[in-house]
């Protein structure tokens, strides 16, 4: 159990009740610290939470599917004994055409009635990315090493990185330098002819990022899915019982469990320093708590332009932080349905898992150019799950939900979102129902988060997911910036323990563990 | 098609003009200007030596007007300059002014210059090279606005033993008041003017900030006003050997701004330059302050220093070593010259640890061109005190009234 907290405060205050602020008070408070953890929202778990959106009907609020947290990390932690229950794992990825017809990703009959060549092509190109996914998650698991220190540590995780390139052999080294720093809108034209197949591992490849398929750097946004996904074991694209909420409930009762303190409704107003230290942090109350580490959930531009304050910070590490590229373009749709859509040409078990709609590479490409000009895409891409299939209790008996991950919607598009959100949902509704006929007139209720509802709801700069773009400027050994990527931070005592920093967002909970161990190896009990 | 711009004629003339150019150009008598900051200046106008010795002398004009200068203004400017620069700007009051430098996050300058507290809310920084986008993202989080006012202002550096009673006679009573690092706000023909006692000689000074417009009167006033003590103008080549005297920094001559760097190793602290003074650790954060906290603590590698050098020639450029063998290199010289006033062989230099100790002797390793033929000498070189000159007179209140 923790300690109590002393005189001097907390050992470890955490801000922000996302998963990963979390996932580091259930660390660091299994590590015999002292943990206070402050929501300023009035239920814990940040992106990560489940909430009724019309009356009767419940939908995770940002990422609905869990695919990215380590099976070791959900296990190390004991979410199943804290509840944590799946009403399905193992989803399929079916992609939807506009003619009606679906193509399950990894169906190599369906995929050989499309394209013979296609379906040879497959087993090879996918075993491959995979085998690169497993070598990049080396890299997610750990935080990035630091360069030109003498530190052994550091020396050590470069000299593994470089052995495990090594190691892939001389031929698949190659390969994977070849394509890492390509787009994956080349990559996939290489290998496959059918659109349909380019499409949906094109869109895969963008999900969340203010890309198009055809932005350098996008193989590596593929592969880093894929390596989050590889470590997350075979039950990969799983849907949590009662939505992510219910994960994130696990992981408070985690931290409860092993004595960290969790506060909702308790929003800080700044981080306290003292003798150059992070001390404390200030609620908007006015209430002061005193804490002997500061780790910060939120933001890397959140914590230190406006939690901080940039006069506790270098003009060269505050200029870094500003240019840190955070403006999201990814939208969530939530439908109240009368009943189960009907998407041509797809089957029940399709129906339960991931629906996507980027009919071809090209499509997905177009619906971007849109957001470079401050435009919401006229057909845009999505990412459809029904909730409801699997897990009835999300709705009234009979009723559905859909959730769609809907690209692209620019934070700031040209006339405001006041203007522009009618206009958008019908664009995003015409795409439903031209691929689920009948879908509009099944609709009780809709409910739009663009990206600057996502920042003003979940507090994070630019609504953006990941927190930060994923780009290679913003990646590694440099996200969010070159001095704080490492958890801490210029200011001693402060830490980042959320998606700004390495490996970035996605439900995934290693920035928090990371993050943890680091303040468990500096700050003694 | 595009819409069609008038063409820019700046290239026609690539160097702008100061104010008092036209004034400077009827008194050189050498054709010898040289680009500062953007603008045409003379370099010497009649000879180095006779325009020294008016600085030690008697009274001199020097155009100053291509220094660049910010004006600094907000709720938060005392803050923000507070941030920037390494000294405690909330001990600077108004009407005073204080020599600054700034330093990047790992502690190495940026640039040295001046502020001038003209208000609670309302500074001028003046700086030797423009500095807006370091000011401006200096500027993230703080309610205050940078703006660039080098054309705005014509200035004028007015030194020397007779520069107060000069300067009295043309119009500024009341000036011997001023004591050094103040400025006043003064009105001469009913042209406003501001006077500050500060400048870049060691000597008896003051700068002159006016209206642009203003600028050709005041300098046929003060032309006038001076002709019995001697007045003169001088170019950057007199100012350049009373500042070696004073023993101030040139920036790109004695340290070359972490700006400019490109070879690892160039960059130098204000605790590697001697301006560990300029370096308050007990005001709030400032930029570089925990790089200079670390290098505090473990001590520097090197030093800028003074040199006093046996013989009279000049140590230009001069490596030094330990001994006169010339086997171990302990340092460069960065300025060096044979001072008229003080009668030394005298030069700035960054020398190693721990052979910059005052007392230490060094030699240089001094090349002399006689004639077309190379020699070389080995000088002993002793790290002195800076400044090698420093007449009471500059900072006596009210200054000799003559």
């Amino acid at each position: 159990m923790a300690a109590a907290p002393a005189g001097a405060g907390y050992d470890a205050i955490i801000i922000g009740a996302g998963h990963n602020g979390l996932v580091c008070a259930a660390t660091l408070a299994r590590g015999g610290r002292s943990v206070l953890v402050l929501e300023a929202g009035a239920a814990v778990g940040g992106c990560a939470v489940t909430r009724e959106f019309a009356p009767g009907f419940r939908v995770s609020a940002a990422a609905h599917l869990l695919h990215q947290m380590p099976a070791a990390l959900i296990a190390e932690l004991g979410l199943a004994a804290q509840g944590l229950e799946y009403a399905a794992t193992a989803l399929p990825t079916t992609a939807l055409d506009a003619g009606g017809e679906a193509l399950e990703i990894g169906d190599l009959a369906a995929l050989g009635r499309r394209s013979a060549a296609d379906a040879r092509a497959w087993p090879e190109f996918d075993a491959r990315l995979r085998r690169f996914a497993r070598l990049l998650h080396g890299l997610l698991a750990a935080p990035p090493p630091r360069l030109g220190t003498e530190a052994w540590s550091d020396k050590l995780a470069l000299a593994t990185l470089g052995l495990r390139l090594r190691l892939l052999g001389r031929r698949e080294m190659r390969e994977l330098l070849r394509i890492i720093g390509m787009n994956a809108y080349d990559l996939v034209s290489d290998e496959f002819e059918s659109g349909l197949l380019r499409g949906a591992l094109g869109f895969d490849a963008v999900l969340g990022t203010n890309f198009g398929p055809r932005a350098p750097g996008t193989v590596l946004t593929m592969l880093y899915r894929l390596a989050a996904e590889s470590a997350a074991g075979p039950q990969a694209l799983a849907q949590p019982k009662g939505g992510m909420g219910a994960l994130t409930q696990a992981l408070a009762r985690a931290a409860t469990a092993a004595g960290a303190t969790i506060r909702t409704s308790a929003p800080v107003a700044r981080i306290q320093v003292a003798a150059d230290r992070a001390a404390g942090v200030v609620l908007e109350s006015g209430e002061e708590i005193a804490g002997r580490a500061v780790i910060s959930n939120a933001d890397a531009k959140t914590t230190f332009l406006r939690l901080l304050g940039t006069e506790h910070l270098d003009t060269g590490f505050v200029r870094r932080v500003d240019h840190f590229r955070s403006r999201g373009v990814a939208a969530k749709l939530h439908l109240a349905l009368d009943r189960l859509p009907t998407f041509a040409d797809t089957t029940a078990r399709a129906l339960g898992g991931r629906l996507l709609v980027a009919p071809s590479a090209d499509y997905v490409e177009r619906a971007w150019n849109h957001s470079k000009y401050l435009e919401w895409s006229a057909r845009p891409a999505l990412e459809i799950t029904l909730p409801t299939v699997n897990d009835p209790g999300l709705a009234p008996a009979g009723r559905h939900v859909l959730s769609a991950i809907v690209q692209y919607a620019p934070y700031a598009p040209e006339g405001g979102w006041a203007a522009q959100r009618q206009p958008f949902t019908d664009a995003v509704l015409g795409v439903l129902e031209a691929h689920a006929p009948g879908l509009r007139a099944s609709v009780l209720a809709t409910e739009l988060l663009t990206p600057a509802d996502l920042e003003r709801e979940f507090r994070m700069s630019g609504g953006h997911w990941h927190h930060g773009e994923l780009a290679f400027d913003q990646f590694y050994m440099v996200r969010p910036v070159p001095g704080a990527a490492q958890h801490a931070t210029p200011l001693a005592g402060l830490y980042l323990c959320g998606a700004s920093c390495h490996p970035g967002g996605g439900v995934m909970g290693l920035a928090g563990r990371n993050a943890a161990r680091r303040v468990l190896a500096e700050v003694a009990r | 098609m595009t819409a069609t711009r008038p063409p820019l004629p700046h290239f026609r003339k690539p160097l702008l003009e100061t104010p008092f150019h036209e004034r400077a150009r009827e008194l050189q008598q050498n054709d010898h200007f040289v680009a500062w900051a953007g603008y045409s200046t003379v370099d010497v106008f009649t000879s180095v030596e006779q325009e020294y010795f008016a600085v030690r002398n008697a009274t001199t004009l020097y155009d100053l007007t291509p220094m660049v200068k910010y004006r600094v203004a907000g709720p938060d400017a005392e803050r923000y300059l507070n941030r920037l620069v390494t000294r405690d700007v909330r001990k600077l009051k108004v009407g005073r002014v204080s020599y600054v430098v700034w330093c990047n996050d790992s502690g190495h300058i940026i640039d040295d210059g001046t502020i001038f507290r003209l208000g609670a809310r309302d500074f001028r920084v003046c700086t030797a090279e423009r500095q807006l986008d370091w000011f401006s993202d200096s500027a993230i989080g703080f309610d205050v606005t940078v703006e660039e006012v080098t054309a705005d202002i014509a200035a004028l550096a007015v030194q020397g033993p007779t520069s107060c009673y000069v300067l009295k006679r043309f119009g500024l009573a009341g000036l011997e008041r001023l004591k050094p690092f103040e400025l006043g706000e003064f009105a001469v023909a009913g042209r406003p003017l501001m006077a500050s006692r500060t400048g870049f000689t060691g000597d008896l000074g003051y700068e002159l900030w006016m209206r642009p417009e203003h600028a050709p009167a005041v300098w046929d006033e003060l032309m006038a006003a001076g002709r019995t003590r001697g007045i003169r103008p001088i170019g950057s080549q007199a100012l350049n050997m009373a500042r070696i005297e004073a023993g101030f920094l040139l920036p790109n001559v004695d340290f070359v701004s972490a700006e400019h760097t490109v070879r690892v190793d160039r960059d130098r602290t204000p605790l590697e330059l001697g301006l560990g003074w300029l370096v308050d650790f007990d005001k709030p954060h400032f930029n570089g302050r925990r790089a200079l906290l670390a290098q505090r603590e473990q001590g520097v590698k090197r030093l800028l220093v003074g040199l006093d050098v046996a013989g009279n020639k000049p140590a230009h450029n001069a490596l030094l070593y330990a001994e006169e063998a010339g086997r171990r290199e302990v340092g460069s010289v960065t300025s060096a010259m044979w001072s008229p006033t003080c009668k030394r062989n005298i030069a700035l230099a960054l020398v190693d640890a721990p052979y910059h100790a005052t007392g230490t002797t060094v030699w240089a390793d001094i090349y002399l061109n006689r004639e077309l033929v190379w020699e070389r000498r080995m000088a002993a070189a002793r790290v002195v005190e800076r400044p090698f000159f420093a007449p009471e007179r500059r900072r006596a209140t009210p200054p000799a009234d003559r």
